[in-house]
């Protein structure tokens, strides 16, 4: 019987295998971090059909969050404001504006503005704004310092372990209702240790279980 | 010891009653070597290819089908409440099943010193093994995101941040099914080495020498030296004993899907030991559908003789018999528990909307196999082949009676429905079987579908028989002395 491979095959063998592992691995580990939300979700800036500032409304200005996004503490879905909100102000405030002309459309027409939602969640999640403000978790927890932003980007990964982290240890996360939308808030002392008192207070218990987001 | 020397005499027709032939036709080693390694090293047959374009061309359908519910979403199927499992998990159930006569024949006749498994082993385990590709289709095309299937398995998560649900049985399938389908390649594969070093050393001797680079890559470095042989066995053995537990597990906790659940219909502890000899049933069945053709087409008949078919049509006989005793166990606990629910179920399975399959089931699982009480009708390839079907679609119609009839009459009246499958559910189905076909025509084309070094072990055996010659270009060494 001829031999039928060559002794220089095993280097050639041995190597091939170690690349060929190490490939899969760093695939594999490419694969994980690529797809991870943190890269495929966090940092979303969609183009705005006006480049309303948050900036300059909500932090130079220091309009409350409530002002414009009325039902959050009231229903499960956090509104967006209709153009007639902008036009409080805006019928007398740069009334001329180029950059206003879809708002001043939209009041004419009474056809929404199309904004892009920036926190898109998947349908099979129940998310309400009610339950989470109505127990003192503070808009920023989710949506970050919004009012240092000129255009809304998202900057959490918005994904279930994410909420889960949130659930299973939400004392860092708790503030007196007050001050749910004064985003530069900060407690005194201890931020865990007051979020205990309130979770005792409260008695406050969130779902881990499917159902508690899942219907 | 007794020899054939000591034994009184008996006539040659007789004894050759007594000990079928499980290898006809007085070939020596060296011809059925080249028996079977012709229809893998020879020119490829016409209809091998015509085989092939039809089957690669359902398989195809099936991909388009898959491609469109991924893009569409899981709504394409017809499932939905009351019936929310419906063709996926009967498919599946059916595919596993399937698989479970290759593992029997493979390791649990084997450790029974079976010899006529040796013939169809290796063409079992292979359908095992491509039974299981069509199944595991199911489940992981039903999460709707079949690039997240890793989240079925427990490894560290970091886009759920917690663990599977250890205590639901549907995690207990995806270790039984995993277990499965390993331990079975692993089997199939070891099997396969000599056979692979045989078609090396002889593309070898050919001057085929690429082919030759090719095959001693997959035989492993296979010398056929007696020390290779003595760690074979052992090995052999080993995963003889691995796999039989499984024969019985897989099957069982696919069971506990239904069995631990409330819902009537599917509450029921006879579960386990009824979906078993309903998987080897419908195994069994499979095996006869394949090999008749295979066997036909490759001209094998020499290999796979009737005694092989005889063999597989009474454990046909024994598992229907076992499965229509299940079928009238049911029955009687419904009406003997008193319950309500379990009696309507029962009731309801048999003359409800859903009669018409459950009529077709029985008459396929239990009144159709009673004819193989009649030896000639249990040697008639005819009569076999088209016994095998009947089973076939018996089994896959007992999985559709149990789930749909048990779901479509909810709890309240207000929530009953009937099943339709659309035309998704229907072209996947009928594609799964295009997939099976692909991978077991190319297993035919390019891996010897007869376990040769097995094969020539009972060869060896059957010549000490009384009514048997020895093997054709062996002298007999033994002549009266101990074997």
């Amino acid at each position: 019987m001829p031999q039928i491979f060559p002794k220089k095959l095993d280097f050639f063998t041995r190597f091939s295998g170690a690349v060929l592992i190490m490939a899969a691995l760093s695939g594999v580990g490419l694969a994980y971090y690529v797809m991870s939300p943190e890269v495929l979700e966090t940092g979303y800036t969609p183009a705005q059909p006006v480049p309303y500032s948050h900036k300059l409304h909500a932090g130079n200005l220091g309009m409350d969050c409530y002002y414009c996004h009325t039902t959050v503490d009231k229903a499960a879905h956090a509104a967006i404001p209709p153009a007639e909100t902008c036009m409080n102000c805006h019928s007398k405030v740069k009334e001329k504006s180029a950059l206003l002309a879809p708002i001043r459309e939209s009041y004419e027409t009474g056809k929404a503005v199309p904004w892009v939602n920036v926190h898109v969640m998947p349908d099979y999640v129940y998310f309400n704004h009610q339950s989470h403000v109505t127990v003192g978790v503070s808009c920023v927890s989710c949506h970050g310092r919004v009012d240092q932003m000129v255009e809304v980007k998202q900057v959490q990964p918005l994904n279930m372990a994410w909420c889960l982290d949130c659930h299973r240890n939400p004392a860092p996360n708790l503030r007196p209702v007050q001050y749910v939308t004064k985003l530069d808030w900060k407690p005194e002392g201890d931020p865990a240790e007051y979020g205990r008192q309130v979770i005792a207070a409260k008695g406050i218990n969130p779902p881990q279980n499917c159902s508690g987001c899942h219907r | 010891m007794a020899t054939t020397a000591t034994l009184p005499q008996i006539n040659k027709p007789l004894a050759q009653e007594l000990n079928p032939s499980l290898v006809e036709g007085n070939l020596s080693y060296h011809e059925v070597t080249e028996q079977v390694c012709e229809i893998v090293e020879g020119a490829v047959h016409r209809n091998w290819y015509i085989g092939f374009a039809i089957s690669f061309s359902i398989f195809l359908m099936m991909v388009g089908m898959l491609g469109y519910q991924l893009f569409t979403g899981v709504g394409v199927w017809g499932n939905n409440a009351p019936v929310a499992w419906a063709w996926d998990i009967t498919n599946f159930v059916f595919w596993i099943g399937i698989g479970h006569a290759g593992t029997l024949i493979s390791a649990v006749l084997f450790l029974f010193r079976q010899k006529w498994r040796t013939s169809i082993n290796r063409a079992a385990e292979a359908m095992t093994l491509f039974a299981v590709a069509c199944a595991a289709i199911y489940p992981v095309m039903h999460t709707g995101r079949p690039w997240r299937t890793y989240w079925l398995f427990p490894v560290p998560n970091l886009d759920l941040n917690m663990w599977q649900n250890f205590r639901s049985p549907l995690m207990w399938d995806v270790f039984a099914i995993s277990t499965y389908g390993s331990v079975s390649a692993v089997f199939w594969y070891m099997g396969l080495i000599p056979d692979l070093a045989t078609l090396r050393d002889r593309a070898a001797v050919a001057g085929k020498h690429t082919r030759a680079m090719i095959l001693g890559v997959f035989s492993l470095g296979w010398r056929f030296s007696a020390r290779h042989w003595t760690n074979y066995e052992k090995m052999y053995l080993l995963l003889a004993a691995i796999s039989t537990p499984l024969v019985l597990s897989v099957h069982s906790i696919v069971s506990f899907d239904f069995a631990t659940s409330v819902i009537p219909g599917w509450h029921t502890t006879i579960f386990p030991p009824y979906f078993v000899a309903g998987a080897v049933f419908s195994g069994f069945a499979m095996v006869q559908t394949l090999l008749l053709v295979t066997r036909w087409a490759l001209g094998l008949e020499n290999l796979i003789t009737s005694k092989h078919l005889d063999n597989m049509n009474k454990i046909i006989l024994a598992t229907g018999m076992i499965v229509g005793y299940a079928y009238a166990t049911e029955f009687f606990i419904a009406w003997y528990s008193a319950n309500q629910y379990e009696r309507f179920v029962f009731f309801n399975r048999a003359f409800g909307p859903y009669w018409w399959a459950y009529a077709l089931m029985v008459s396929c699982n239990v009144l159709s196999p009673q004819i193989f009480w009649v030896k000639s009708l249990r040697t008639n390839v005819i009569v076999t082949f088209i016994m095998s079907i009947f089973v076939n679609i018996g089994m896959w119609f007992e999985r559709f009676v149990i789930i749909a009839s048990s779901l479509h009459r909810d709890f309240m009246p207000s929530s009953w429905g009937y099943f339709q499958p659309s035309y998704v559910d229907i072209c996947t189905f009928i594609g799964t079987f295009g997939f099976f076909m692909t991978l077991f025509l190319l297993f035919l084309r390019f891996i010897p579908c007869i376990a040769l070094s097995e094969v020539k072990g009972a060869m060896a055996a059957q010549a000490h028989l009384p009514g048997h010659e020895p093997v054709k270009g062996t002298t007999p060494v033994h002549a009266g002395g101990h074997h």
